[in-house]
């Protein structure tokens, strides 16, 4: 039996510390919708995703009443647009056509976000891919709810160079495009080194093609959940603390996982994974900065922040890993800039660089996130950033991303404001030495040996 | 059976459980224990209830529960209990 104790931790997890399911993905495949007649592909594609999502919305509430706690997102997935609209896109407004419908789509059915405006170019890119790299900054300027994202790097392919030095020029005509909004647009786009198939948060979610034809991800959250918990770990030696965040993220893991068996009951959808991120939110106490704090830093930035964030990563997949059946996506500490109060906190107190970020993306679940540069940036200093990046991933067989937002028309000292769960971002400073030689030079980085690591 | 937890936390006030008992016969949901403490003039109640035989949606139950709550000056949840399950026993 319950006891009282029990629910009482549990619901002020979900009242107090904002335990919630951050979000239901319900990945589509749109393999079966290809067309070479383009009229024909935005039909099919609209007919699907309205047919399989209709009640996705309405689940995602149901479930939100029956155990009482919030699910704050539901989104959709779909295959990549760079394999879906090959056959019947000729010119980058083809592509386009392609993102409206997935918006029209979208808001039909109420979702939040739809990712999959993606291509995966790790080695090598097709005309049609490299069109839809250059029709993104208008996909993105001309829809709402599409989100996009680019693996340009694996560990097995190497990182195409090409592909980095486009997604530079890319992403700051997206910043140009949606300037009248703190270039906002660049917020719904992800540069990958690894990408996962099965990941349900946004901008970067996509449904693989080794996946099925529909299939049901849940992300939960919970940094306020741990952060509370290890108030109790204060002064206390790491196997406390370490065992104190497993127990936590086990607790977390298990809630999504029951939301997502329930979904993909509900829908009839197969259940394809939980992922275990904690992911913040730029509410009080729902912050990934605040537990670095908690263990013992006083801003994240200080030395000591890439240890603790190692411990925090990992410990949150021991525990998580156990609670559900399968595990997935990136799983890990989220560390996005704009979307946690902490994080800016951080870096208005002169603590977060950068250049430190980049050093906790080697240890965490992703990497370079919703962080504000200044305008002016380059297109090929913002490839330099992505190539680093990517690189990390490749060389630690780890998913790593940049979502970098160089907001047009503001520089160190401004603010850009982006509204919501995207929250707002000091703007932080670049490295402005040049790096155009390095990145103007054509073709891939070679896949890295496997074996003599260190 | 499917069971469900209601939770009741408010200033104590004369009929809390009576009207909660009303609301569930009427709903024809059944109350198979309940336990209750009053800290520092707060009221807590926690029940376990039996909601298959209910004759309405587990949404609307959970509205109306927490209409009859606001009218008692109470705030009342029901969940299933499912996620009290699954997060602390393996």
């Amino acid at each position: 039996m319950i006891s009282r104790l029990e629910i009482q931790e549990t619901n002020s997890m979900i009242e107090k510390m904002n335990l919630d399911v951050r979000t239901i993905t319900l990945g589509i495949s749109l393999l079966d919708c290809i067309d070479s007649d383009l009229n024909r592909l935005n039909e099919k594609i609209y007919e699907k995703i309205t047919r399989l999502a209709g009640n996705l919305v309405a689940t995602g509430e149901e479930i939100a009443k029956e155990y009482g706690i919030p699910v704050v997102n539901k989104r959709i997935s779909v295959t990549p647009i760079g394999l879906i609209g090959a056959s019947a896109c000729k010119c980058e407004d083809d592509f386009v056509s392609i993102a409206k419908t997935l918006d029209k789509a979208g808001k039909a059915v109420g979702i939040n976000f739809i990712g999959g405006y993606s291509a995966l170019v790790s080695k090598g890119m097709t005309r049609s891919e490299e069109l839809l790299l250059r029709s993104i900054p208008k996909a993105l300027a001309e829809t709402d709810v599409v989100c996009s994202s680019v693996n340009v790097g694996s560990t097995r392919t190497g990182i195409n160079m090409d592909a980095v030095r486009l997604m530079g020029q890319v992403i700051r005509q997206t910043a140009e495009k949606t300037a009248s909004l703190d270039s906002i647009g660049c917020a719904k786009l992800v540069v990958f080194c690894n990408a996962p198939d099965d990941n349900p948060f946004m901008a970067g979610a996509f449904h693989g093609v080794t996946e099925a034809d529909a299939v049901i991800n849940v992300g939960v959250s919970g940094p306020g959940v741990v952060k509370k918990a290890l108030e109790q770990a204060r002064g206390k030696d790491f196997e406390f603390l370490c065992e104190t965040i497993k127990k936590t993220a086990f607790k977390i893991t298990r809630v999504g996982q029951l939301v997502a068996k329930r979904a993909s009951e509900m829908l009839n959808v197969p259940f394809g994974i939980v992922d275990l991120s904690l992911a913040p939110t730029p509410a009080i106490g729902d912050s990934v900065a605040e537990i670095l704090q908690e263990i013992g830093l006083e801003h994240p930035g200080a030395p000591g922040t890439t240890a603790a964030l190692a411990l925090l990563n990992d410990q949150v997949k021991k525990g998580g890993i156990m609670a559900s059946s399968y595990v997935g996506g990136l799983s890990g500490a989220f560390i996005p800039v704009s979307e946690d109060q902490g994080m800016i906190d951080a870096v208005l107190a002169g603590c977060l660089t950068l250049e430190k970020l980049e050093a906790m993306t080697c240890v965490c679940s992703v990497g370079l996130d919703m962080i504000a540069i200044p305008g002016d940036t380059s297109a090929e200093t913002l490839s330099g950033i992505i190539a680093d990046e990517m690189a990390i991933g490749m060389i630690n067989q780890k998913t790593t991303a940049v979502r970098l937002i160089p907001v047009i028309g503001k520089t160190v000292g401004d603010r850009a404001e982006f509204g919501g769960l995207l929250g707002y971002a000091p703007i932080m400073p670049v490295n402005g030495f040049g790096c155009a030689d390095f990145i103007n030079r054509k073709g891939r980085i070679p896949a890295p040996v496997h074996s003599f690591k260190n | 059976m499917k069971r469900a937890i209601i939770t009741v936390v408010g200033k104590d006030t004369v009929g809390i459980i009576a009207k909660v008992c009303t609301y569930l016969s009427e709903a024809n949901v059944n109350v198979l224990d309940i336990s209750q403490t009053i800290v520092g003039g707060y009221f807590n109640m926690m029940m376990i209830v039996d909601v298959s035989a209910a004759g309405i949606e587990f949404s609307t139950l959970s509205d109306e529960l927490s209409e009859v709550g606001k009218g008692i000056g109470c705030v009342i949840r029901i969940q299933l209990e499912d996620i009290f399950d699954m997060m602390h026993r393996i």
